[in-house]
Protein backbone atom coordinates (compact mmCIF):
# COMPACT_ATOMS: atom_id res chain seq x y z
CA UNK A 1 0.00 0.00 0.00
CA UNK A 2 1.41 3.43 -0.84
CA UNK A 3 -0.48 6.63 0.67
CA UNK A 4 1.04 10.28 -0.01
CA UNK A 5 4.07 9.04 -1.75
CA UNK A 6 5.03 5.79 1.63
CA UNK A 7 5.45 2.45 1.22
CA UNK A 8 3.54 0.81 4.19
CA UNK A 9 3.43 -2.82 4.51
CA UNK A 10 1.65 -3.87 7.17
CA UNK A 11 -2.50 -2.66 6.36
CA UNK A 12 -3.52 -2.53 10.32
CA UNK A 13 -3.21 0.76 11.62
CA UNK A 14 -3.56 1.06 15.52
CA UNK A 15 -4.66 3.43 18.05
CA UNK A 16 -2.53 4.12 21.34
CA UNK A 17 -5.36 4.99 23.52
CA UNK A 18 -6.53 3.21 26.55
CA UNK A 19 -4.24 0.30 27.11
CA UNK A 20 -3.86 -1.02 30.61
CA UNK A 21 0.33 0.51 30.27
CA UNK A 22 2.91 1.71 28.16
CA UNK A 23 4.77 -1.06 27.80
CA UNK A 24 1.11 -3.05 26.84
CA UNK A 25 1.05 -0.37 24.47
CA UNK A 26 4.61 -1.15 23.54
CA UNK A 27 3.77 -5.01 23.05
CA UNK A 28 0.62 -4.98 21.46
CA UNK A 29 2.11 -2.60 18.41
CA UNK A 30 4.76 -4.87 18.06
CA UNK A 31 2.35 -7.86 17.78
CA UNK A 32 0.07 -5.84 15.05
CA UNK A 33 3.16 -5.54 12.80
CA UNK A 34 1.53 -1.88 12.43
CA UNK A 35 4.27 0.28 10.91
CA UNK A 36 1.27 3.40 11.83
CA UNK A 37 0.12 4.72 14.65
CA UNK A 38 -2.23 7.33 15.36
CA UNK A 39 -1.57 9.92 18.79
CA UNK A 40 -3.30 13.00 19.70
CA UNK A 41 -2.48 16.28 21.22
CA UNK A 42 -4.20 17.35 24.89
CA UNK A 43 -3.14 19.85 27.92
CA UNK A 44 -0.50 19.26 30.17
CA UNK A 45 0.46 20.91 33.31
CA UNK A 46 4.07 22.53 33.31
CA UNK A 47 6.84 20.19 34.51
CA UNK A 48 4.79 16.91 34.38
CA UNK A 49 6.55 15.73 31.42
CA UNK A 50 4.52 13.14 30.37
CA UNK A 51 3.61 14.17 26.90
CA UNK A 52 7.39 13.81 26.87
CA UNK A 53 7.90 10.14 28.03
CA UNK A 54 4.39 9.09 25.57
CA UNK A 55 6.63 10.74 22.78
CA UNK A 56 9.93 8.59 23.53
CA UNK A 57 7.80 5.37 23.96
CA UNK A 58 6.23 5.83 20.64
CA UNK A 59 9.68 7.04 18.84
CA UNK A 60 11.73 4.36 20.51
CA UNK A 61 8.84 2.00 18.85
CA UNK A 62 10.17 3.16 15.26
CA UNK A 63 6.52 3.42 13.48
CA UNK A 64 5.31 6.67 11.57
CA UNK A 65 2.79 8.60 13.70
CA UNK A 66 -0.54 9.78 12.44
CA UNK A 67 -1.89 12.60 14.65
CA UNK A 68 -5.82 13.22 14.79
CA UNK A 69 -7.52 15.81 15.45
CA UNK A 70 -10.38 14.17 18.00
CA UNK A 71 -12.34 15.82 20.02
CA UNK A 72 -12.96 18.68 17.17
CA UNK A 73 -16.31 19.67 16.86
CA UNK A 74 -15.72 22.60 14.39
CA UNK A 75 -13.31 23.75 10.86
CA UNK A 76 -11.43 26.11 13.16
CA UNK A 77 -10.82 23.74 16.29
CA UNK A 78 -9.82 21.23 13.98
CA UNK A 79 -7.39 22.96 11.45
CA UNK A 80 -5.68 24.42 14.60
CA UNK A 81 -5.71 21.39 15.93
CA UNK A 82 -3.56 19.98 12.83
CA UNK A 83 -1.14 23.00 12.48
CA UNK A 84 -0.15 22.53 16.75
CA UNK A 85 0.29 18.84 15.53
CA UNK A 86 2.55 19.28 12.64
CA UNK A 87 5.15 21.27 14.79
CA UNK A 88 4.93 18.95 17.74
CA UNK A 89 4.99 15.39 15.84
CA UNK A 90 7.23 16.95 12.93
CA UNK A 91 4.61 15.51 10.10
CA UNK A 92 2.56 16.60 7.30
CA UNK A 93 0.22 13.82 8.06
CA UNK A 94 -3.23 14.77 9.92
CA UNK A 95 -6.01 12.11 10.78
CA UNK A 96 -8.99 14.96 10.40
CA UNK A 97 -11.90 14.47 12.53
CA UNK A 98 -14.54 17.02 12.55
CA UNK A 99 -17.32 15.48 14.98
CA UNK A 100 -20.80 16.50 14.28
CA UNK A 101 -22.82 14.34 16.87
CA UNK A 102 -21.88 12.93 20.25
CA UNK A 103 -23.80 10.48 20.62
CA UNK A 104 -22.62 8.49 17.58
CA UNK A 105 -19.65 10.60 17.09
CA UNK A 106 -20.21 10.82 13.13
CA UNK A 107 -18.28 13.50 11.47
CA UNK A 108 -19.92 16.49 10.33
CA UNK A 109 -18.96 16.00 6.65
CA UNK A 110 -19.80 19.47 5.46
CA UNK A 111 -16.86 20.48 7.87
CA UNK A 112 -14.61 18.28 6.79
CA UNK A 113 -14.42 19.28 3.39
CA UNK A 114 -14.48 22.26 4.26
CA UNK A 115 -11.11 21.67 6.71
CA UNK A 116 -9.92 19.68 4.29
CA UNK A 117 -9.35 22.08 1.51
CA UNK A 118 -7.85 24.13 4.13
CA UNK A 119 -4.92 21.79 5.41
CA UNK A 120 -4.69 20.49 1.71
CA UNK A 121 -4.04 23.86 0.46
CA UNK A 122 -1.49 24.26 3.44
CA UNK A 123 0.35 21.39 2.48
CA UNK A 124 -1.01 18.73 4.91
CA UNK A 125 -1.13 15.32 3.81
CA UNK A 126 -5.10 14.41 4.93
CA UNK A 127 -6.62 11.12 6.07
CA UNK A 128 -10.41 12.20 5.93
CA UNK A 129 -12.55 10.04 9.26
CA UNK A 130 -15.53 9.94 6.84
CA UNK A 131 -18.95 8.16 6.10
CA UNK A 132 -19.43 5.88 3.08
CA UNK A 133 -21.18 8.58 1.54
CA UNK A 134 -19.92 8.86 -2.45
CA UNK A 135 -20.80 12.34 -3.00
CA UNK A 136 -18.73 13.40 0.23
CA UNK A 137 -15.64 11.08 -0.83
CA UNK A 138 -15.56 13.09 -3.97
CA UNK A 139 -15.66 16.21 -2.39
CA UNK A 140 -13.06 15.26 -0.26
CA UNK A 141 -10.83 14.15 -3.39
CA UNK A 142 -11.63 17.38 -4.90
CA UNK A 143 -10.17 19.45 -1.57
CA UNK A 144 -6.92 17.24 -1.99
CA UNK A 145 -7.26 14.40 -0.26
CA UNK A 146 -5.36 11.70 -1.68
CA UNK A 147 -7.07 8.75 0.81
CA UNK A 148 -10.33 8.03 2.17
CA UNK A 149 -10.72 6.88 5.60
CA UNK A 150 -14.93 5.70 5.81
CA UNK A 151 -16.37 4.18 9.33
CA UNK A 152 -17.17 0.78 9.66
CA UNK A 153 -19.46 1.50 12.77
CA UNK A 154 -19.26 4.73 15.29
CA UNK A 155 -16.09 5.01 17.29
CA UNK A 156 -15.71 2.28 19.97
CA UNK A 157 -18.88 0.34 19.19
CA UNK A 158 -17.14 -2.65 18.13
CA UNK A 159 -19.71 -3.28 15.76
CA UNK A 160 -18.19 -4.21 12.53
CA UNK A 161 -19.13 -2.98 9.00
CA UNK A 162 -22.48 -1.63 9.42
CA UNK A 163 -23.05 -0.85 6.06
CA UNK A 164 -21.22 -3.56 3.91
CA UNK A 165 -23.14 -2.37 0.39
CA UNK A 166 -21.75 1.15 0.90
CA UNK A 167 -18.34 -0.06 1.53
CA UNK A 168 -18.83 -2.46 -1.42
CA UNK A 169 -19.66 0.70 -3.13
CA UNK A 170 -17.07 2.68 -2.18
CA UNK A 171 -14.57 0.22 -3.29
CA UNK A 172 -15.69 -0.13 -6.66
CA UNK A 173 -16.42 3.17 -6.89
CA UNK A 174 -12.87 4.59 -6.35
CA UNK A 175 -10.67 1.38 -7.35
CA UNK A 176 -7.68 3.81 -7.18
CA UNK A 177 -7.84 5.16 -4.28
CA UNK A 178 -6.43 3.97 -0.49
CA UNK A 179 -9.45 2.98 1.18
CA UNK A 180 -8.92 2.61 4.94
CA UNK A 181 -11.76 1.68 7.29
CA UNK A 182 -11.59 3.70 10.63
CA UNK A 183 -13.66 3.22 13.47
CA UNK A 184 -16.30 0.71 14.94
CA UNK A 185 -13.94 -2.73 14.39
CA UNK A 186 -14.51 -5.19 17.35
CA UNK A 187 -13.51 -8.12 16.26
CA UNK A 188 -10.67 -9.74 14.00
CA UNK A 189 -13.33 -11.46 11.46
CA UNK A 190 -14.40 -7.54 10.70
CA UNK A 191 -11.16 -6.64 9.86
CA UNK A 192 -11.04 -9.55 7.79
CA UNK A 193 -14.47 -8.58 6.25
CA UNK A 194 -12.75 -5.24 5.08
CA UNK A 195 -9.65 -6.56 3.64
CA UNK A 196 -12.06 -9.16 1.36
CA UNK A 197 -14.03 -6.50 0.52
CA UNK A 198 -10.61 -5.05 -1.18
CA UNK A 199 -10.20 -2.37 1.62
CA UNK A 200 -6.58 -1.24 1.69
CA UNK A 201 -6.06 -0.90 5.20
CA UNK A 202 -7.78 -1.29 8.54
CA UNK A 203 -7.71 1.71 11.45
CA UNK A 204 -8.54 -0.07 14.98
CA UNK A 205 -8.05 1.16 18.16
CA UNK A 206 -10.42 0.20 21.20
CA UNK A 207 -10.97 -3.79 19.85
CA UNK A 208 -7.13 -4.28 20.63
CA UNK A 209 -7.11 -1.72 23.75
CA UNK A 210 -9.71 -3.26 25.78
CA UNK A 211 -9.20 -6.66 25.20
CA UNK A 212 -8.98 -8.91 27.98
CA UNK A 213 -4.83 -9.34 26.54
CA UNK A 214 -4.44 -6.86 24.31
CA UNK A 215 -1.43 -7.93 22.74
CA UNK A 216 -2.67 -11.48 21.69
CA UNK A 217 -5.46 -9.40 20.19
CA UNK A 218 -2.87 -7.56 18.19
CA UNK A 219 -1.52 -10.49 16.89
CA UNK A 220 -5.23 -12.07 16.17
CA UNK A 221 -6.13 -8.90 13.89
CA UNK A 222 -2.61 -9.23 12.19
CA UNK A 223 -3.35 -12.64 11.17
CA UNK A 224 -7.25 -11.96 10.08
CA UNK A 225 -5.59 -8.50 7.95
CA UNK A 226 -3.35 -11.03 6.18
CA UNK A 227 -6.03 -13.35 5.83
CA UNK A 228 -8.43 -11.42 4.54
CA UNK A 229 -5.79 -9.65 2.03
CA UNK A 230 -4.72 -12.80 0.49
CA UNK A 231 -8.18 -14.18 0.57
CA UNK A 232 -9.15 -11.02 -1.85
CA UNK A 233 -5.81 -11.57 -4.20
CA UNK A 234 -6.69 -15.15 -4.36
CA UNK A 235 -10.44 -13.99 -6.03
CA UNK A 236 -13.00 -15.64 -4.15
CA UNK A 237 -15.96 -17.64 -5.42
CA UNK A 238 -19.34 -16.12 -6.42
CA UNK A 239 -21.94 -17.10 -3.43
CA UNK A 240 -25.07 -18.44 -4.93
CA UNK A 241 -28.75 -18.98 -3.45
CA UNK A 242 -29.41 -22.72 -4.19
CA UNK A 243 -27.31 -25.46 -3.16
CA UNK A 244 -24.68 -26.85 -5.46
CA UNK A 245 -22.85 -30.73 -4.41
CA UNK A 246 -19.17 -30.27 -4.29
CA UNK A 247 -18.85 -34.10 -4.35
CA UNK A 248 -19.14 -35.22 -8.17
CA UNK A 249 -22.89 -36.49 -8.83
CA UNK A 250 -21.40 -38.46 -11.88
CA UNK A 251 -19.92 -42.14 -10.46
CA UNK A 252 -22.48 -42.23 -7.23
CA UNK A 253 -23.24 -45.75 -6.94
CA UNK A 254 -26.90 -46.94 -7.21
CA UNK A 255 -27.55 -47.98 -3.72
CA UNK A 256 -31.29 -47.10 -3.11
CA UNK B 1 -0.57 40.07 34.87
CA UNK B 2 -3.52 37.11 34.74
CA UNK B 3 -4.13 34.51 32.11
CA UNK B 4 -5.51 31.69 31.14
CA UNK B 5 -3.59 28.59 30.95
CA UNK B 6 -5.38 25.79 29.76
CA UNK B 7 -8.38 26.76 31.39
CA UNK B 8 -6.36 27.59 34.52
CA UNK B 9 -6.09 31.38 35.67
CA UNK B 10 -2.46 31.98 36.34
CA UNK B 11 -0.49 34.98 37.35
CA UNK B 12 2.75 35.42 35.18
CA UNK B 13 5.42 38.04 35.08
CA UNK B 14 6.85 37.76 31.29
CA UNK B 15 5.43 39.86 28.91
CA UNK B 16 6.20 37.18 25.76
CA UNK B 17 5.12 33.77 25.21
CA UNK B 18 8.53 31.61 25.32
CA UNK B 19 9.77 33.86 28.35
CA UNK B 20 5.91 32.77 29.48
CA UNK B 21 6.92 28.99 28.82
CA UNK B 22 9.67 28.47 30.62
CA UNK B 23 8.15 30.96 34.12
CA UNK B 24 5.48 28.44 33.95
CA UNK B 25 7.88 25.09 33.95
CA UNK B 26 7.78 24.04 30.16
CA UNK B 27 11.25 24.45 29.07
CA UNK B 28 12.24 22.71 26.42
CA UNK B 29 9.02 20.23 26.52
CA UNK B 30 8.01 18.96 23.48
CA UNK B 31 4.43 21.04 23.30
CA UNK B 32 2.40 23.51 21.04
CA UNK B 33 0.68 27.05 21.58
CA UNK B 34 -2.26 28.07 20.93
CA UNK B 35 -3.10 31.93 21.90
CA UNK B 36 -6.74 32.93 22.00
CA UNK B 37 -7.36 30.16 19.71
CA UNK B 38 -4.57 31.15 16.86
CA UNK B 39 -1.63 28.55 16.56
CA UNK B 40 1.66 29.90 17.72
CA UNK B 41 4.27 28.57 15.95
CA UNK B 42 7.31 27.92 18.02
CA UNK B 43 9.51 30.13 16.22
CA UNK B 44 6.93 32.90 16.83
CA UNK B 45 7.19 32.37 20.33
CA UNK B 46 9.85 35.18 21.57
CA UNK B 47 8.00 37.88 19.36
CA UNK B 48 4.15 36.84 20.90
CA UNK B 49 3.19 39.62 23.63
CA UNK B 50 0.82 38.25 26.43
CA UNK B 51 -2.05 40.51 27.70
CA UNK B 52 -4.08 40.66 30.98
CA UNK B 53 -6.81 37.66 30.50
CA UNK B 54 -5.37 35.81 26.80
CA UNK B 55 -6.37 32.45 27.03
CA UNK B 56 -3.19 29.80 26.20
CA UNK B 57 -3.23 26.62 25.13
CA UNK B 58 -0.12 24.14 25.84
CA UNK B 59 -0.40 20.72 24.51
CA UNK B 60 1.77 17.83 23.92
CA UNK B 61 1.94 14.29 22.60
CA UNK B 62 -0.85 12.01 23.93
CA UNK B 63 -2.17 8.48 23.27
CA UNK B 64 -4.81 8.90 20.58
CA UNK B 65 -7.00 6.68 17.85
Amino acid sequence: MQVYGVDIGSRLLLGTAQYPSPAILGDAVRASGAEIVTVSLRRESGGNQHGQAFWNLIRDMGVRVLPNTAGCHSVKEAVTTAQMAREVFDTSWIKLEVIGDNDTLCPNVLDLVQAARLLSDDGFDVFPYTTDDLVVAERLLEAGCRVLMPWGAPIGTGLGLNNVYGLRSMRAHFPDVPLIVDAGIGLPSHAAHAMELGFDAVLLNTAVAKAGDPVMMASAFAKAVEAGTLARSADPMEARDMASPSTPVLGKASLG
Amino acid sequence: MKIIVNGQSLEVTAKLLDAALGELGYGDARVATALNGEFVPKPARASTSLGDGDRLEILAPMQGG
